[in-house]
């Protein structure tokens, strides 16, 4: 995965709490043996109607939103199914960031191995980016080594990150390579307990 | 030594490395493995020259795509790609498969256990969020990413936060006609989606102690649809009972030791959780939902709510959101709701109590006109025991279809699809938003109360019904 420190975008706002994987990404487009290629799909029922044509209404069909790379949204975002899928799909379409009071824990497991910065702030600060969003051109400044966030306007607040996670987002890492050096680790717990199924 | 959940024990016996400031590293026992969440694993093992490491400790079937009708043809290219791409990955690392061919062959977490490979104390994984089922009987299993799924198959294990615990404590016992899908569906509806979020739950109270193993399985099912990833209970001696002699649990002398250490997981006395919630089992009502996420849902007697009654913004907005969605109107009753479409199956409702207890209803009733009516078994194995004892029979004669095993309608990767627009009493697990089939609106109920609405034509109270055919 590619490493993320310092990072600043366009802000989406995505007003709705409890956003599915379904609706982040639908089933049907699920069928791929790839990882690339999703961006397409994203929120495809709330992008298009049932002729293909773009929702006018739906926020990321918004002029001002269309180069967004920090999408903001209520809280328990990336509920309901663990497809990976759906963070696959947000970083093709070109979301980097993701922002919301909480997240389901498997969707944030998901993105943190593909390099996506899920922030958790409080519903407040949430709430005030989603306001402040409503111009066109606003942006987030992001620095994850000293885990804080800011705009141009004054705005500031900061984030929590597990150090672990914090630690693979910065370098980039191949979690299986640093796991793969605790092989010795792996090996005596097996002799430890024995036999197979 | 102080008192400790099942939670913590098992957690304690699996850490192969533990450090400050990092999470403990899990081994994993059990890795399930099907064709939708894992082509993108074996192509990166192939890409960094990585083997599976416990090909032994993995076990592959096909359920999310597989066809229900006329199984030999798919008629879907890419959905045909994903099965042959799972066969020739499982056949290039040495995985044990069951194909659609093959006797064995069901969904993922009905087959698990039905096998013996479900055990208690074990770490059980898999690319899907329901392998929560798991849990019934005492293991400590959750839903990975394909990425997570990768790192297990190159390395059998896991990096884990230690999460908090939960204490779900079901009182009392469930009343007539409600079942342990009911039983769940009252628990999110009262908690709400996120209230394990961060957590491991454990269900406890003489309501829990008193389901089947395979009601443990639909309860412990939809933990993720409350936002934990994992959500157990304690084994006993029904735990202990469903394995003996299944084909993957210890056999003879063996099982006895094994049992004498399941037995010895169960929560110890005066253990204590990070959060504990109660439910009253006598309180809980056969249940359907009228929203777009499982949390929105009332006992049967109750009406569609106004989203003005709700507290908070947020939750005005979405049910609102919900209730356009659903095309329902606030105080419509929920017994005067209509449905198109039954579907009886899923990994949370689709074993041979739930077919029964659906029969049992369904048994000289006939399906109404205009209702396309559909029962899938969880597993071969699940379909020939339940056409051994003529289920089949009172399904077909009552107008139901009888299909072969799969995911189906639950989330309709198959051709078994609920057209925009119509209505559907779904005995599965999500009622998202186009969750079975795009436009299509899913109303989640127990396998009872989805046969009644299939006779009846609309939501009816199944113990109603129950009462006039004694």
């Amino acid at each position: 995965m590619e490493a993320i420190n310092k990072f600043n975008g366009i802000v989406c706002p995505l007003n709705r709490v409890n956003v599915d994987t379904d609706q982040i990404i639908p089933k049907q487009f699920l069928k791929r043996i790839e990882r690339q290629g999703f961006g397409q799909f994203l929120f495809h029922h709330w992008r298009f109607d049932d002729e293909g044509n773009k929702r006018e209404d739906f926020v990321m069909n918004q002029m001002q939103y269309e180069n967004a790379e920090i999408l903001v949204a209520g809280e328990n975002f990336g509920c309901g199914s663990s497809r990976e899928h759906a963070p696959w799909a947000l970083l093709d379409y070109g979301f980097r960031v993701v922002i919301a009071p909480s997240f389901a824990d498997i969707f944030y497991n998901n993105c943190v191995k593909n390099g996506i910065l899920a922030i958790r702030l409080t519903e407040e600060e949430v709430n005030g980016i989603m306001e402040k969003a409503q111009e066109p051109g606003y942006r987030l400044f992001i620095n994850l080594k000293d885990q804080d966030i800011t705009d141009r306007k004054g705005f500031t607040a900061e984030f929590d990150i597990d150090p672990y996670w914090k630690e693979m987002l910065l370098n980039g890492w191949d979690e299986i390579a640093v796991t793969l050096n605790l092989d010795e680790d792996i090996r005596s717990y097996e002799q430890k307990i024995g036999s197979g199924i | 030594m102080a008192p400790k959940t099942i939670i913590e024990k098992i957690w304690e016996q699996h850490i192969v490395h533990r450090e400050e400031g990092k999470p403990d590293l899990l081994y994993i026992d059990l890795h399930l493995v099907h064709e939708v969440t894992s082509p993108q694993a074996f192509e990166g093992l192939r890409m960094n020259n990585r083997k599976v490491r416990r090909p032994d400790l993995t076990y592959a079937t096909m359920d999310h795509n597989v066809p229900t009708i006329n199984r030999h043809i798919i008629n879907d290219p890419i959905s045909k790609k994903q099965m042959t791409t799972l066969e020739q990955n499982c056949k290039e690392f040495g995985i044990e498969l069951a194909d659609i061919n093959h006797p064995d062959q069901g969904i993922v977490h009905v087959i698990g256990p039905e096998l013996g490979l479900t055990q208690p104390g074990k770490t059980i994984v898999c690319g899907d969020s329901h392998t929560s089922t798991h849990g019934a009987f005492g293991a400590l299993s959750f839903g990975i990413g394909t990425s997570e799924v990768e790192h297990v198959l190159a390395t059998q294990t896991l990096w884990q936060s230690r999460p908090k615990t939960l204490q779900i404590k079901v009182t009392g016992k469930l009343g007539f006609g409600v079942t342990a899908k009911d039983l769940i569906l009252a628990v999110i509806a009262k908690y709400g989606v996120n209230a394990g979020t961060g957590y491991i739950m454990e269900y406890t109270g003489e309501a829990i102690r008193e389901l089947s193993m395979e009601e443990r399985m639909t309860v412990c099912n939809m933990s993720i649809e409350a936002g934990a990833r994992a959500g157990l209970i304690s084994p006993d001696e029904k735990t202990v009972e469903y394995l003996r002699g299944r084909r993957y649990a210890p056999q003879g002398e063996e099982f006895e030791k094994a049992a004498e250490r399941w037995l010895a997981l169960a929560t110890d006395e005066g253990a204590e959780y990070d959060l504990t919630l109660e439910i009253a089992g006598e309180d809980i009502e056969p249940q359907v939902t009228w929203g777009t996420n499982p949390s929105m849902g009332s006992g049967i007697s109750a009406s569609v709510p106004n989203p003005e009654q709700f507290e908070r913004q947020a939750d005005r907005e979405s049910v609102s959101r919900a209730l356009d969605y659903m095309d329902l109107q606030a105080g419509t009753k929920l017994e005067d709701i209509p449905v198109d479409y039954v579907f009886i199956g899923s990994c949370t409702n689709s074993r041979l109590s739930d077919l029964r207890a659906a029969a049992e209803v369904a048994k000289g009733r006939q399906v109404q006109e205009g209702i396309t009516a559909i029962v899938v078994p969880g597993s071969q194995t699940v379909k020939q025991a339940a056409e051994a004892e003529g289920l089949d029979k009172i399904f077909t004669e009552a107008g139901f279809e009888w299909r072969e095993s799969g995911c189906s309608m639950c989330l309709a990767m198959n051709d078994d699809i609920v057209p925009s627009g119509k209505r559907c009493a779904s005995t599965s697990n999500r009622n998202f938003e186009g969750r079975q089939g795009n436009g299509s609106k899913t109303h989640l109920v127990s396998p009872p109360m989805a046969a009644a609405a299939a006779v009846t034509g609309k939501f009816t109270d199944v113990r109603k019904l129950a009462k006039v055919h004694q």
